[in-house]
C-alpha cells in the first residue's frame, strides 16, 4: 500500500513527539495512515528508548471509541508513551450565539453552510445558497437562496443590504418573493416569520421582531 | 515557456469556439506563435471554423494514446506560419482522455508556442475537467442573457476553486439597440453579478456567422466590428491597455464634427 496524501504529521519537540492528525479527512483513512506510518517509516525513532507522545486532533470531534482506536495503534509500539490527547472543547451554548464573519462570493451551484449566526461580507449570486442554523446577515447583494433557522429555529431572520433573493426559507417555511418585488425601491431589509408566514420589513424595525437584540436608545 | 489559456462558458452556444478561433488568429496576426487546441472530443468544431477540417490526419486522442507524435497531429494554418491547431477526435467521447494526459500535451505544446488557446466543451463534467487541466489562465465567455450569466457564474466558481485563478470575462453578442431599450442585460448588470475582470466585449455581428461558414476567422476581416473587438482582446492578453469599444453603431453627429475640426 502506498500513502499518497499526508494526513498524519509527526513532529519532534524537545521532550518527545507530536502527532498532528488532519481534522478534515475521513477517520478510517486517518487510522490507516497512522498505522502505516508507524509500521513502515521512521523506524529509527519509533524503536528505541521510551518517547513521550502528544496527539493533536485539530478541530475534529472524536468519540471515546475513536480516541481509543488511536491510542491502541500508538500502543502497538512499546516505546511510545501517550502523554496527552488534545481534542476541541465541546461547543457551548454561548459559543454558537456569536456572530461569525465570512467574506467572499457564493456563486451559482455553491452552498455555504454555517452552524450558528452568520455575517456574510459579499454577494450571494443567483443559484447560490446560503444556509445557517441561526440568523443570516448579508453585507452585499442577496440574489440567491437563503435558508435561516435550518433545523427548526423559527425566530431566525434573514437580512441583506440589497435584498433580491430568488427564494427565502426560515426553518420549514418557504417563500419566494412576489413578482412586484422586481422594481421596488431597494432599501436594506430583512425577512422573518410571523405566525408561520414570511414577512419583509425595513431593517430599522428588526428590534420589534427580535427583542433579544440589544437596542440602541440614544443618550 | 508559453502560456495556456482555456476558453470556457458552461453554457453551450455562447461562442466559445468562435472566440477561441478569433483570439488565436488575432494573436497570430500580432506575430505570436499560437497553437489552438480543441478539447471538445466527439463534437469538434474548431477545425470547421478555422477551415482546416480537410487537413486533419491525427487528433488529440491519437497523441494521447501514442499512435503518433505530437508534431504529426498539429495542423498548420493556411494563413499564418506560426499558427497551429490540435484537433479533437470526432469518433470518441470525453472519457477517452484523462486530465493528466491533456496536461502533459499542453506542457509539451508550451515549449514550442507562446500561446496555447484551449477550446473547452460546454458543461462542467469530464470535458471541462480535461480542458482546464493544463491551463494557466481562463477566459469565460458569456452572452447578455440570464441563463448564460448563471452558467458563467457556476464556471467561475469552479475555476476559482481549481488551480486556475482569476478568470477574465468576455461578453459576446451584444446588441446595442437592445441594451439601450432595456431589453438586454447591460455590461454593468453582468459585471455586478460575476465580479471578475472584463477583458472584452464583442458586438453581435453577421460577419461572424458568414466567416465561420467560410472557414475564415472574422478577425481577418477589418470591416467587421466583431473583428476589431477580438483584436482588442488579443492586445489586452499581450498586456496593452486598450479602451473598451464604444457600443454605438456609428459615431454620432457631434463626434463627426469634432473629428472634422481635428478635436477628437
Amino acid at each position: 500500500m502506498t500513502v499518497k496524501s499526508n494526513h498524519v504529521t509527526i513532529k519532534g519537540i524537545k521532550d518527545g513527539l507530536v502527532f498532528l492528525l488532519d481534522d478534515k479527512c475521513e477517520f478510517n483513512l486517518l487510522l490507516e495512515e497512522l498505522r502505516y506510518k508507524l509500521e513502515h517509516s521512521h523506524q529509527n525513532i519509533l524503536t528505541g528508548p521510551i518517547i513521550h507522545v502528544d496527539v493533536k486532533l485539530g478541530s475534529r470531534n472524536v468519540t471515546e471509541e475513536q480516541k481509543q482506536a488511536i491510542l491502541d495503534i500508538l500502543g502497538q509500539k512499546g516505546n511510545l508513551l501517550v502523554r496527552s490527547v488534545e481534542a476541541p472543547e465541546p461547543e457551548t451554548a454561548e459559543g454558537t450565539n456569536g456572530l461569525a464573519t465570512l467574506s467572499g462570493i457564493v456563486r451559482s451551484g455553491q452552498i455555504l453552510h454555517h452552524e450558528g449566526n452568520l455575517l456574510f461580507l459579499g454577494d450571494v449570486n443567483p443559484g447560490g445558497t446560503i444556509c445557517c442554523t441561526g440568523d443570516i446577515f448579508v453585507l452585499g447583494s442577496l440574489r440567491g437562496m437563503a435558508h435561516a433557522g435550518f433545523g427548526g429555529q423559527e425566530e431566525a431572520v434573514i437580512a441583506a443590504s440589497y435584498f433580491a433573493p430568488t427564494q427565502l426559507r426560515i426553518s420549514e417555511t418557504i417563500s419566494r418573493p412576489p413578482d412586484e418585488w422586481e422594481n421596488r425601491e431597494t432599501s436594506m431589509e430583512f425577512a422573518f416569520l410571523l405566525d408561520g408566514k414570511m414577512q419583509i420589513d425595513k431593517i430599522t424595525n428588526i428590534f420589534r421582531v427580535r427583542p433579544d437584540f440589544n437596542v440602541f436608545k440614544g443618550v | 515557456m508559453g502560456e495556456a489559456i482555456v476558453v470556457t462558458s458552461g453554457k453551450g452556444g455562447v461562442g466559445k469556439t468562435t472566440t477561441s478561433a478569433n483570439i488565436g488568429t488575432a494573436l497570430a496576426l500580432l506575430g505570436k506563435k499560437v497553437c489552438l487546441v480543441d478539447t471538445d472530443i466527439g463534437l469538434r468544431n474548431l477545425d470547421v471554423v478555422m477551415g482546416l477540417e480537410n487537413r486533419i490526419i491525427y487528433d488529440l486522442i491519437d497523441v494521447a494514446e501514442g499512435r503518433c507524435r505530437l508534431q504529426q497531429a498539429l495542423v498548420k494554418d493556411k494563413r499564418f506560419d506560426e499558427l497551429y491547431m490540435l484537433p479533437a477526435a470526432q469518433t470518441k467521447d470525453k472519457n477517452a482522455i484523462s486530465p493528466e494526459q491533456v496536461k502533459d500535451i499542453i506542457l509539451e505544446l508550451k515549449k514550442e508556442h507562446e500561446y496555447i488557446i484551449i477550446d473547452c466543451p460546454a458543461g462542467i463534467e469530464q470535458g471541462f475537467k480535461n480542458a482546464i487541466a493544463g491551463a494557466d489562465q481562463a477566459i469565460v465567455v458569456t452572452t447578455p442573457e440570464h441563463a448564460a450569466v448563471r452558467d458563467a457564474d457556476r464556471i467561475i466558481g469552479l475555476l476559482e476553486s481549481s488551480h486556475v485563478h482569476s478568470p477574465k470575462l468576455v461578453v459576446n453578442r451584444i446588441r446595442t439597440n437592445m441594451v439601450k431599450s432595456g431589453d438586454m442585460l447591460d455590461i454593468e448588470d453582468i459585471l455586478q453579478v460575476l465580479n471578475i475582470d472584463l477583458i472584452g466585449i464583442v458586438p453581435d455581428d453577421e460577419h461572424v456567422i458568414k466567416a465561420a461558414n467560410l472557414g475564415e476567422p472574422t478577425v481577418m476581416n477589418p470591416e467587421s466590428r466583431a473583428a476589431i473587438a477580438y483584436r482588442n482582446i488579443a492586445r489586452r492578453i499581450l498586456g496593452d491597455t486598450v479602451p473598451l469599444m464604444l457600443l454605438d453603431q456609428k459615431p454620432g453627429m457631434f463626434k463627426r464634427f469634432k473629428k472634422f475640426f481635428g478635436m477628437g
